[in-house]
């Protein structure tokens, strides 16, 4: 922690004798200049502080949401009632929230992947490996409401009503087909730059272990460069999922936001794709104290369960990245 | 071409069995005769081990098989980027005998042994000319996986696969990418090459734990089975103990002796005792260029090129 800030100091004091001892009063910031000694009060200060907030806003969150998730929020829809112990659960909700990251992920996974792959064993030619490279670092950090956007535009195109619901030849473009491809523009860049990363962690020798016994490219990539890398991989589509389910602005504009699953047409898994319906994170929205339904207390049981889901995609995360860890050449 | 011929000292040889190497220092002599013997009497494949002094440990392994020609260096010389690391070597390998590629760092030993299996085409700006041969083909009209199927390698720091030890060899014997043949099919294969690198009696009972669990000497054994069960015509070793404790070093050259008699064996190591120990012919580079080639007894122990006495001497003096 004090690494960055706290440098050691330029002469031990006079008089401090060169005996075991010396280490340690060399280590302690006792001896440190007055600057460097605040520069470390000042990094402990920080470090406590973030572990504060983020310790009261998940406090805060497990309190209300211990006290309003009931087990039978989970297992009911949406109900329109008076109040709010009328108006039932949110499993349409935690169910298009399963349904959009298994389609963003479903998406970026095998893209991700590809571009990965191709940027950290091909490249060629470099300016266009350049452009790839920029082009995902742009998308990492675009706006999610933009994308949203620009989804609009697409997802109401004729060519593309299949995607959604039409009516009279108007193309409605909202659907969890559009939501969902929108989305993997957001896992994508994490399945890049995680699965790439893995990718050029292996050491050169290894590849060329694999050409030396008379390999292609092809053939290391596939079973010695993506195997070795699977940690990456899983790590990146966890990063990517968590990704996915915490994002509202596409799924407000591109998912129609309705309360319930409402399906379009007669075939039953591909309708509800078809069709709209809302995540968690709309549901926290439009629940919220300043939102259209204000039910706090089912936008913090909401709150609460996404909390949960995104906590446990990064203590996978966590493990599966210790794992990579062990798994090193020299 | 001159140096396709058996060089002078060449002839010595059938009596040397006898004739203790001249001017050795005694010191480190009796270090090499300590690891030398031991090697003998594990190595030994015609029953003359134990021996007792380190001239007559090594002679006791010499191979029992004529030398026989197997890749040709013609004037080769190759080039990163315009920079010349390589400069006109010519060098013959024969199976029946371990060639020793020695000299100081950045001599170009490595580059020269990458060129055998065209390992270096994978640098985007080398450039070799003059022509290697194996068995009187120049390596550039063959397939490289071809070629890198006949001329196998293992490198200096242990890089098994991160798969289980019995797929880290079956990968070698499958196609390609492909999964098949399956696991049964593959097991006599799999065991042959584990058993030719002296690996499978420790790894038996765990054939499929994951390679990278095992002990470094034991990673290195397994990527010479992996580029043993290749079927090699010669084998490229480059600096294959620098990353291992001795005793594992030992178990790795004694291994190298015994299977000079079935392939063709190159290694390159900057650790001049262990040419000494294993080599039966040295090539000398220094700055890219071939300084000296012949016999062991002859580089170490009357070596007629200034620079060559200087290096050797340097190591054993």
């Amino acid at each position: 922690m004090s690494g960055a800030l706290a440098s050691p100091p330029a002469a031990p004091p006079p008089g401090d004798a060169p005996s075991p001892a010396r280490r340690s009063a060399a280590d302690s910031s006792a001896s440190w200049r007055l600057t460097d000694r605040l520069g470390l009060a000042f990094a402990w200060f920080l470090g406590l502080l973030f572990c504060a907030i983020t310790a009261a806003i998940v406090i805060f969150l497990a309190l209300q949401g211990i006290r309003y998730l009931h087990p039978d929020l989970i297992w009911t829809n949406p109900q329109v009632g008076f109040n709010q112990s009328e108006t039932g659960g949110f499993l349409a909700e935690l169910i298009g929230t399963a349904l959009v990251a298994g389609i963003a992920i479903a998406i970026a996974g095998p893209v991700g992947v590809g571009v990965a792959v191709w940027l950290s064993e091909y490249a060629r030619p470099a300016g266009l490996a350049r452009v790839v490279e920029s082009s995902v670092e742009m998308l990492a950090g675009a706006p999610s409401v933009v994308l949203a956007l620009f989804g609009i535009l697409v997802f109401e195109r004729k060519a593309l009503g299949f995607l959604s619901e039409t009516n009279g030849g108007v193309v409605f473009g909202k659907s969890f087909f559009a939501a969902g491809a929108m989305l993997s523009l957001v896992a994508l860049p994490l399945v890049v730059t995680t699965v790439r990363e893995g990718l050029q962690a292996i050491p050169n020798h290894v590849r060329e272990a694999s050409y030396a016994v008379g390999k292609t490219k092809r053939a290391t990539i596939r079973r010695v460069l993506l195997p070795a890398a699977r940690p990456s991989v899983i790590t990146g589509h966890m990063l990517g999922i968590g990704h996915v389910i915490g994002d509202t602005a596409i799924i407000v504009l591109l998912l129609g936001d309705t309360q319930s699953l409402q399906g379009v047409g007669h075939i039953p898994l591909l309708g509800f794709l078809q069709g709209t319906g809302s995540t968690l994170t709309s549901y926290v929205f439009d629940n919220a104290p300043t939102g259209d339904l204000n039910q706090p207390n089912k936008a913090y049981a909401a709150a609460f369960m996404l909390l949960l889901l995104v906590l446990a995609l990064n203590v996978m995360v966590d493990i599966f990245g210790r794992r990579s860890k062990e798994l090193l050449w020299t | 071409m001159d140096l396709r011929q058996p060089p002078p000292v060449r002839r010595l040889d059938p009596g040397a069995t006898v004739t203790p190497r001249p001017a050795r220092p005694p010191a480190p002599a009796a270090d090499l005769a300590a690891g030398a013997g031991g090697s003998a009497a594990n190595g030994s494949a015609n029953g003359h081990g134990g021996a007792s002094s380190f001239v007559t440990a090594r002679r006791a392994v010499r191979p029992t098989v004529p030398a026989i020609d197997r890749m040709a260096i013609e004037d080769v010389s190759i080039a990163y980027g315009g920079k010349p690391a390589v400069r006109s070597v010519s060098l013959p390998i024969r199976q029946g005998e371990v060639l020793a590629l020695i000299g100081p760092s950045g001599c170009g030993k490595t580059t020269l042994l990458r060129s055998l299996n065209r390992l270096t085409e994978l640098t985007r700006t080398a450039s070799l000319s003059g022509r290697i041969t194996l068995d009187g083909l120049d390596i550039t009209t063959l397939e490289p996986t071809a070629l890198r199927r006949r001329v196998t390698m293992v490198f200096q720091q242990p890089n098994p696969f991160p798969m289980s030890v019995f797929d880290n060899v079956a990968y070698v014997l499958r196609e390609q990418a492909k999964r098949r043949p399956r696991r049964p099919a593959l097991r006599g294969a799999v065991e042959e090459a584990l058993a030719r690198a002296g690996l499978l009696d420790e790894v038996a009972d765990s054939l499929d734990h994951p390679a990278l669990r095992l002990s470094g000497g034991q990673q290195q054994r397994l990527c010479i089975a992996r580029a043993l069960a290749a079927q090699p015509d010669v084998l490229l070793l480059d600096e294959p103990c620098s990353a291992l404790d001795p005793q594992s070093t030992k178990v790795i050259e004694d291994l190298v002796v015994k299977l000079r008699e079935e392939v063709a064996v190159v290694i390159v190591t900057h650790n001049l005792q262990q040419a000494h120990r294993i080599a039966d012919h040295v090539a000398f580079m220094y700055l890219g260029e071939l300084v000296e080639y012949g016999s062991a007894a002859a580089v170490f122990g009357r070596p007629t090129q200034q620079r060559t006495r200087d290096y050797v001497g340097g190591a054993f003096g």
